[in-house]
């Protein structure tokens, strides 16, 4: 039952950022490279009428998480107390972004709307890296110093934003730390591309062309990240999951990914569109079940050898909640994929400007 | 109570009564909305179609401010109230989960496609989705009042030897006798909102004399369904909702109705200040044994006075939750009469010369607004000390190991954001009123 749900949430998870991710890759993408206001208008047409229902994915997951695993929830949502109230308000700013610049058509009006939207977006994609990050690298679980823990509740935990070392072997790491950074900037330009192959995907016209010239520096930006990461994990890890050894077949997975990598850059000037967002799709995809896999069954590792990692075991709700949850989440399942079904053959195809907004 | 508790408290209640704001008008509008498509289908007049649609413009950006202020509502459970979601999460995860599984998606995907899908969707598909919109804010509701009745009246749960709380049985949770009676009361209470709102805007444009075909409209809509909700907001939910707090809470009966000594035929107070010294109401106005009947239907029944309950069960603020129930009661009655005389003006076609009337209307949409906010501190204060009622305390529940600090920054950031938003909607709204629905052209 653990195992059921464990997957279900990954799924929700991947869900959100697959679909929320081009939201905040258009988000970017419209700071940096919509000069005029066609283009922006473009952007915006790509997201319209998606983004809010992509948005649920994650209330829907933090609804779950909480059903299902109460203690990590509670764990996570309270240690990372000051990073997520900040991911809180910069998620009011995209909504407002997105959906009150058209409201009143003043340039004093539109123009810090447009700002906030974009500037929201790229802090949305970072931070979203750096709690990943956060996650591998695990916390300092009950809060330990020199052995003894400060908390009654052994999940407890505090990050600081920072420490002054932004080391992630510092006793007490914090949120941020070079590490974690570097995973930020890798979803940031992940999301970037994935952003770009869906308004490539979803638009037509000119801006289509500019997008395709700009994936080749992003994706090298993105490699460069990606290799730093990888020896800083290697490094602060020493390799020793047994999932890997007990079913080597996950040792696909990194490969899958790696392919989804490489179709990213192939498909930069392919006429056929769907192939891009493909491909940014099974990186992430791939990518966020490697680093997954390669912590199972653990879900929020301890840094310190008082306390134990936080796994879905230890976490979960009783028994009968699963059980009885599992039937509704079921029914609730089968209706979101009509839903969405639905929505995405009525919104089939380029979006032109007889779909914006007013 | 120590700054952290405090800090934590404040910003719960903060944020929460801000994000009903909300809902309460989405809600209400959501009906309004589906019946003006349903008459547009029926008798294809333009007007419905259009009333619906200007409406439709102050849902969505109501629904806007709603997903955002209510993102932080579900965050907060885990960021401010670890302790207690993790021993009751097994339970209250499970409503809460549901709602986000079963209403907001089904919101969030349609939303989109009533606002700008008119011409590809067409009169009846128009119409579902406007119902299954209607369907997912009705269904949020329930499923939140569903988790807020097992906190007011647990049942279906075991106490496990580690403290937590385990689902037992998922079918008595949602036969909680507290929900229905509850989920109606809120919903009923919602409309009353709404209408007063689509009261406001009808009477603002014949006060300057603009828009009359909308106006004679959303008159007529806002004063019939005004009149029926709020009189269903007292007879029968509130007075149910009323008798489960006798039943199962009855030291918060008594300390709603400020009563402190037992009494057989027990009076009710229409006018008076709690006196928590001399334990007593100063200067009150009361009607002798009326609270005895609505309570148990005899006159001469005993209610059980503050003094016989130890004081450790004692709700935290008597005197704020006294007054906060006042103001909902007295404000339901000024409803109905103001309803009441609407609807005769209506049915004597006198509306447009009772110009005063039409002023009242217009003034009277805050009031609603605040008659919901002091039903849910109503509620909320009535429950404390306690989360779970009887079972777990508020102070058990906070999160260990977030510092005072941390949620008194957080806390005033929200209160900045909100306040900037609350402007930038008013805003809005105002100027969705001020430009008005479509002008009809007669042909
Ligand atoms: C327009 C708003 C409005 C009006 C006019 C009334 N109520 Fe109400 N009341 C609410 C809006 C509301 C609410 C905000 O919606 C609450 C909070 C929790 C709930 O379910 O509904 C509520 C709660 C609430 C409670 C507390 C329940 C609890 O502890 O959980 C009681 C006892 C009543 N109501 C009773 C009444 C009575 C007897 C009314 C007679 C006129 C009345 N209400 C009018
Ligand atoms: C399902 C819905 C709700 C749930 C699950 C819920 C739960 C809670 C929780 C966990 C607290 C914190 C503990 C405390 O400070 O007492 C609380 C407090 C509070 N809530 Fe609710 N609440 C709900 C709805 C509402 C609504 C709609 C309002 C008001 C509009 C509201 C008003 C308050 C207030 C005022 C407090 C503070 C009480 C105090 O400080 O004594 N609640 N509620
Ligand atoms: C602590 C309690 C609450 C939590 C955690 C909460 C959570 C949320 C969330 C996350 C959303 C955004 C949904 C979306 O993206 O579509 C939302 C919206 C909504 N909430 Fe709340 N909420 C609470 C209290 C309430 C109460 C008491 C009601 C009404 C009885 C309510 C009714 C709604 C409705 C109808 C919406 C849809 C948006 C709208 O119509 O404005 N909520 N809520």
């Amino acid at each position: 039952m653990e195992l059921t749900w464990y997957l279900i949430l990954c799924f929700m998870l991947i869900m959100y950022i697959v679909l929320d991710g081009f939201d905040f890759g258009a988000g970017i993408i419209h700071f940096f490279f919509a000069k005029t206001d066609e283009e922006k208008k473009q952007v915006m047409r790509a997201i319209g009428p998606f983004w809010d229902g992509n948005e649920v994915w994650l209330i829907a997951f933090g609804g779950v998480l909480f059903a299902a695993f109460p203690t990590l929830y509670a764990s996570a949502f309270s240690g990372f107390y000051l990073p997520l109230i900040l991911i809180l308000w910069l998620f009011i700013f995209r909504a407002l972004g997105i959906e009150f610049t058209h409201l009143i058509n003043h340039e004093l009006w539109i123009k810090p709307w447009q700002k906030a939207f974009g500037i929201s977006s790229l802090l949305l994609a970072l931070f979203f890296g750096v709690a990943f990050g956060n996650v591998i690298r695990g916390v300092n679980l009950g809060g330990v110093e020199d052995g003894i823990a400060k908390f009654t509740n052994s999940y407890s935990f505090f990050t600081p934003l920072w420490d002054g070392s932004f080391s992630p072997f510092a006793q007490r790491p914090g949120v941020i730390d070079w590490f974690t950074i570097t995973i930020g900037l890798v979803a940031v330009f992940t999301l970037t591309i994935h952003g770009a192959y869906w308004i490539i995907l979803k638009t037509e016209g000119d801006f289509v062309k500019k997008l395709q010239s700009k994936i080749l520096p992003l994706w090298i930006a993105l490699v460069v990240f990606i290799v730093i990461s990888l020896i800083a994990f290697v490094t602060m890890k020493s390799f020793q999951n047994q999932i890997f050894n007990q079913h080597p077949s996950i040792y696909l997975l990194p490969f899958i990914a790696l392919s989804g990598l490489i179709g990213m850059l192939l498909a930069r000037n392919s006429s056929k569109h769907w192939i891009g967002f493909t491909s940014s799709t099974i990186f992430i995809i791939a990518g966020i079940c490697t680093a997954v896999a390669s912590l199972f069954p653990v879900v929020i590792p301890s840094t310190n050898s008082v306390v134990d990692s936080l796994t879905i075991y230890n976490t979960a709700s009783e028994k009968y909640a699963l059980e009885t949850g599992i039937v509704w989440w079921i029914i609730a399942f089968i209706l979101i994929v009509i839903y969405v079904t639905f929505v995405h053959r009525v919104y089939k195809g380029k979006l032109t400007e007889k779909h914006d907004h007013h | 109570m120590d700054d952290a508790l405090l800090y934590g408290r404040l910003q719960f209640a903060f944020t929460i009564t801000y994000h009903y704001l909300f809902p309460q008008l989405t809600m209400g509008l959501a009906l309004i909305i589906v019946l003006y498509k349903g008459f547009y289908l029926k008798t294809s007049n333009i007007i419905f179609n259009e009333s619906a649609k200007f409406w439709a413009k102050i849902f969505a950006i109501n629904f806007g401010m709603g997903v955002v202020t209510g993102i932080p509502m579900e965050f907060q459970f885990g960021t401010n109230w670890a302790q207690f979601s993790e021993k009751t999460g097994n339970i209250i995860g499970q409503t809460l989960a549901m709602e986000g599984m079963f209403s907001f998606f089904l919101e969030s995907s349609f939303l989109g496609l009533f606002l700008f899908g008119e011409k590809i969707l067409g009169k009846k598909l128009h119409f579902l989705v406007a119902l299954l919109i209607f369907i997912g804010t009705w269904a949020s509701g329930y499923l939140i009042i569903a988790t807020h009745s097992w906190m007011q009246h647990p049942v279906g749960y075991e106490i496990l030897a580690n403290g937590k709380f385990a689902l037992k049985n998922f079918s008595e949770l949602f036969g909680n006798p507290w929900l229905l009676p509850s989920f109606f009361h809120n919903q009923m209470a919602s409309l009353v909102t709404t209408s007063f709102v689509v009261a406001c805007v009808g009477a603002f444009y014949l006060l300057i004399n603009k828009h009359k075909p909308y106006a004679h409209l959303f008159l007529k809509t806002a004063l019939i369904t005004g009149l029926i909700s709020s009189l269903f907001v007292a007879v029968p939910t509130g007075d149910l909702l009323a008798k489960q707090v006798a039943l199962k809470q009855p030291v918060t009966l008594a300390a709603m109705e400020g009563l402190f000594n037992t009494e057989n035929g027990a009076p009710i107070v229409l006018i008076g200040q709690p006196n928590m010294k001399e334990q007593r109401l100063d200067n009150k106005i009361e009607v002798p044994n009326v609270l005895s009947f609505l309570t148990y239907k005899r006159w001469d029944a005993e209610i059980k006075g503050l003094n016989d309950f130890p004081k450790e069960e004692w709700p935290t603020n008597i005197p704020g939750l006294y007054y906060a129930y006042h103001i909902m009661v007295g404000l339901g009655t000024i409803f109905i009469g103001i309803m009441f005389l609407g609807v005769w003006f209506l049915w004597k076609k006198k509306l447009e010369v009772q110009r005063w009337f039409l002023w009242v209307l217009m003034f009277a949409a805050p009031f609603p607004y605040i008659a919901n906010t002091a039903g849910w501190y109503t509620a909320e204060l009535g429950r404390q000390p306690y989360l779970v009622y009887g079972l777990f305390k508020t102070a058990d529940g906070i999160s260990e190991s977030v510092s005072a600090g941390n949620t008194l920054f957080t806390l005033l950031g929200f209160v900045g954001l909100y306040l900037v938003l609350g402007f930038i909607m008013l805003i809005l709204v105002g100027k969705i009123i001020h430009k008005g629905p479509k002008l009809i052209v007669k042909n």
